[in-house]
Parts: C-alpha cells; structure tokens; sequence
C-alpha cells in the first residue's frame, strides 16, 4: 500500500499498530496522533505500581523515544483530533493543523463514566485513567487519610488495596451484593472482600451514593439510605465510556462504541479501529462485544494493521485479563456468559485455587487467583474447545488438562 | 557501568545491550526492541509472552522463579527446563554477560 496511515490514539492498541506495521513491511508515512504529552505508556499499572509510587513514570513506557526514531514513526503528541473529514481523508488538530490520511486507524480508547449526583464537581474527586488522574490521586495519598472509594470493579479495589498499603483508612462503597458481581464468581468476590478485610479495608455492599457532601473540597459521600461516609478525598470507579466524539461526528457507525466488522473495519472501509473504543462481533461468542482489556487492544490492533495491508484477519481470539490486589493475582481467562455449572478447584483458604465455568462439558471460563497453572492450561483449552469432565475437574490434583 | 546481557533472537541473529540495574529483562528487550519479547500484560506475569531460553551455564546463577512463574511457563510455547519469563528477571550488575535467546512463538 503507498501513502499514508495515521493512527489516533497513544495507548496500547495505537503502540501496538506502529509495531505490527513495520514488522509487517510498511515502509510508507507512518503518523500517530495523541492527545496526551506523554509517550505511549501503559494503563494498568496506573492503580498498582505506579500509583504506589513503586514504578517511575519512564518505566510505563511501552517503548522508547529512539523506538519510534527507529520505525520512523511521527509521533504528534498533546494534540487532540477534534474533526475527521472522510470526504478528504483528513483529520484536523485542535491547533488546526490537517493531516491526510490514506488509512487511518482509530484507538481513541474510552474515559471513566462520572457521577452526576450533587457535589460531583467537588475538588478532591478523582477518576483513575490516565496519568494525570494518577499523579493528581497520588498527591493526596498520605497515611491516615480517609479515602472513600465509589465502586468495588477493579480499578476501585485495586485503587483501595494500594492505598491501604501506603496507610489511608479505605471505605469501599459498592452498589452490588458482592465486589466484582459482573466479572467473577460468588466464591472470588468473597475471597477477594475477605483479602481487603484482612487489611483494613471496609466493604459495604448493597449501597447507592446520593451525594458528595463538601464547601469546596469533598468532606463526605452521603448515600441513599442517609449514611455518611466522611472522606479527606473520593475515587470513583463506576465504569467507563466508549470515546466515539469524534467517529459519530464523522457519520461512522457507532453503539455501545465505533462499530467494526470481524477485521477491525469501521463502516469507512479505509477507516479502522481497535481497543477500548469498539464495538465487534465475535465468531466465537455470537454477538457483539466491547471489550476492556489490554489483551483486547493489542490483538485488534494487530489485526486492525495487518488488514490495513491488505490482509484479511478476522480477531477471534480467547479474551483474558488479570487483577494485582495486594500480593493476590486474579487471572481470568474466556467468558462465563451462559455457563451452566460452575467448579471450584482446589481451597480458597489456601490462597490459591480456581473457579471453572461450564457450558456441559464445554469449559467457557476460569478464574484462577494466584493459580497461573491453571489459568494457562484453561488459555489452550477453552480456544481448543476441549471437552473436559466437571466432575473430575474438581479433583486439584488433577491437571485441567486430563481431566477429560 | 551497566551490565550488558546478549539476546539471541529466533533467527539466530545475536544482539548484546547495555541493560540499566533495576529493571527487569523484558524491559531491556522491549528498549531495544528484541524481536520475539511481546510482553502483552507489561511485566505482570499474567501473559507469558516475554519467554526466553536462559543459557545454561546462567540457570543457576539466577534468583529461582516463584511458583506464579513455573505455573506460566508449563503452558508456555514449547517450555524446556531452562525457561523463563524475562519480567521476572531483575538486572544486577551480577547478570553482566547474561546470554538468552528467544524462542520461536510465545504463548
């Protein structure tokens, strides 16, 4: 292909594309566009490590500056593109500079969803997405502050394990019965509220925040049922957003995120789009998704490049994600949607143990915590679709794969 | 002076670079942009994708893995017993001449 790409947005699955690109033999104008200044770094660390102060900022770079030199890839950073025109295949900057495109490969990511309830606007508020949301958040943490956390996902308990460890006095609120309801079972989210009790933590479950209480600081978070929760700062971590502005603007098809086809295409067939911000269908599940992982990012994105060469890859793979919570590790590979029976493996009270879903013999899902045998063995299983035995499954001693 | 460790790559072609004492082996690779070191997950030992053959002769000599490490690399692409994720590899001046080589496929 001549002519040129331009990618939009710095975060794994932007990265990613520069690599598959040129690995694959692009050697034509290569440009990525990012709103953020920094160099393409890495999200998930940003509520562990970094945020622990225990990783500097360089070391969330995916690559280094001589990387991009290396790839000749332009690198137009603290840029946002506020307008893409399909009719000139061209994208303008909010500094109004115009950039064409013959390809171009959206990875605009998604933002956290906020709240709306009174006293939202507060200062001492925080999201946890993006490095200045990171450094802004770890400017408050001290020990013995009193952090009220919004939200019991994963970026709210991981948020409330590393400010536990630095010695904040964590509250965290959850609408739900049980931390994680939508991405693990009963038995995790139990061993999990057990790991955050050990260390002080304090979940309440089964509850609605009204309000944030506060002259011009946030000094509390009122909930529904009158409870007030007193806070020196908030971190709410309810979800997040597709960022599809800029797409929808531009007549792309758009729900629940930029609608792509099995490889990466938008409803512009020279318009591409991978990671956080879309909508795909999957072969294998049946339906549309909007996955939020890295892994997600970084396979769409690769295959996002390498169909913008004229390749024709469909993304089909086996979704995976982890969770780092104090020194527990949760692996979760496969969706449990639509499992029948579900098996647990081996003693929570061991600290290590995994949760395997079943549709029949059909093994759908596993959640492993600090269990990354099983967790592996499940990756080539469930993309294999191997029939497995639930009941010999139980058997820890058995390895997953023989348990057939 | 940095320790300098070498990187055999699938090809076979051999590249030795300075690796900064801290960070961790994948890093190095990812810096000087090893051919085959993926790393998908950033060093969290939740992807097994910055597998490496070490050397013999530096086997021993390395700290050994924890258990979440020898439970990736069972499921590794094609694991011997001188496997191991470079994530979990910490650069000391110890490592100067560390040589290993990255397998064919990864995870």
């Amino acid at each position: 292909m001549s002519g040129t790409i331009v990618i939009i947005g710095g975060g794994q699955a932007g990265a990613q594309a520069i690599d598959t690109l040129r690995r694959a033999g692009y050697a034509q104008r290569l440009v990525l566009i990012g709103a953020e200044p920094e160099l393409p770094y890495q999200r998930p660390p940003l509520s562990k490590k970094f945020l622990s102060g225990e990783l500097a900022e360089e070391r969330l770079w995916f690559r280094h500056r001589a990387f991009y030199d290396e790839h000749r890839a332009e690198l137009v950073l603290g840029k946002m593109a506020i307008r893409l025109d399909r009719a000139t295949q061209s994208v303008v900057l909010d500094d109004q500079s115009i950039w064409r495109y013959d390809r171009l490969l959206l990875c605009l990511g998604a933002s956290s969803r906020r709240l709306t309830c009174a006293g939202s606007d507060l200062a001492g508020v925080h999201y946890l997405r993006d490095l200045r949301d990171a450094w802004a958040l770890r400017s408050e943490i001290r020990p013995g502050a009193r952090v009220v956390i919004v939200g019991g996902g994963y970026i709210g308990l991981e948020t409330a394990a590393t400010c536990a460890k630095l010695g904040c006095s964590v509250k965290v609120l959850e609408m739900a019965d049980r931390i994680m309801n939508r991405v693990v079972a009963p038995v995790v989210s139990s061993f999990f509220a057990a790991e955050h009790e050990k260390h002080g933590i304090d979940i309440v479950l089964d509850t609605r925040v009204a309000a944030l209480a506060g002259s011009e600081r946030v000094e509390a978070v009122v909930c529904a049922d009158g409870t007030v929760h007193p806070a020196d700062f908030v971190v709410v971590g309810v979800g997040s957003v597709p960022t599809t502005d800029l797409a929808r603007a531009a007549g792309l098809v758009c729900d629940n995120g930029i609608v792509v086809d099995e490889f990466c295409r938008t409803s512009d067939p020279s318009i591409y789009a991978a990671g956080d911000c879309t909508n795909q269908p999957s072969p294998r599940y049946g339906r549309r998704m909007r996955l939020e992982s890295v892994d997600n990012a970084f396979e769409q994105a690769k295959t996002a490049a390498q169909n913008m060469l004229g390749g024709a890859l469909i993304h089909d793979r086996v979704p995976w994600f982890w969770s780092d919570q104090f020194d527990d590790k949760l692996l979760i590979v496969g969706l449990s949607q639509g499992a029948d029976r579900v098996v647990v493996r081996g003693d929570p009270q061991a600290r290590s143990f995994s949760v395997c879903h079943f549709s029949g013999r059909e093994l759908l899902a596993v959640e492993a915590i600090n269990h990354s045998k099983d967790y592996m063995a499940a990756r080539k299983l469930i993309a294999e679709r191997v029939n497995l035995d639930p009941e010999r499954v139980q058997d820890p001693s058995l390895a997953l794969k023989d348990a057939s | 002076m940095n320790p300098k460790v070498r990187f055999v790559e699938a090809d076979g072609r051999e590249r030795e670079v300075q690796a900064p004492v801290g960070i961790s082996l994948m890093e190095t690779a990812k810096q000087h942009a090893i051919v085959g070191i993926v790393a998908q997950c950033g060093g969290a030992c939740a992807c097994a994708t910055c597998h490496v053959y070490v050397d013999r002769a530096w086997v021993e000599r390395l700290p050994p893995p924890e258990d979440m490490e020898v439970g990736m690399l069972e499921s590794a692409w094609e694991p011997r017993d001188n496997s191991r994720l470079s994530c979990q590899i910490t650069i000391t001046a110890a490592l100067d001449g560390l040589r290993v080589t990255v397998p064919e496929e990864q995870a």
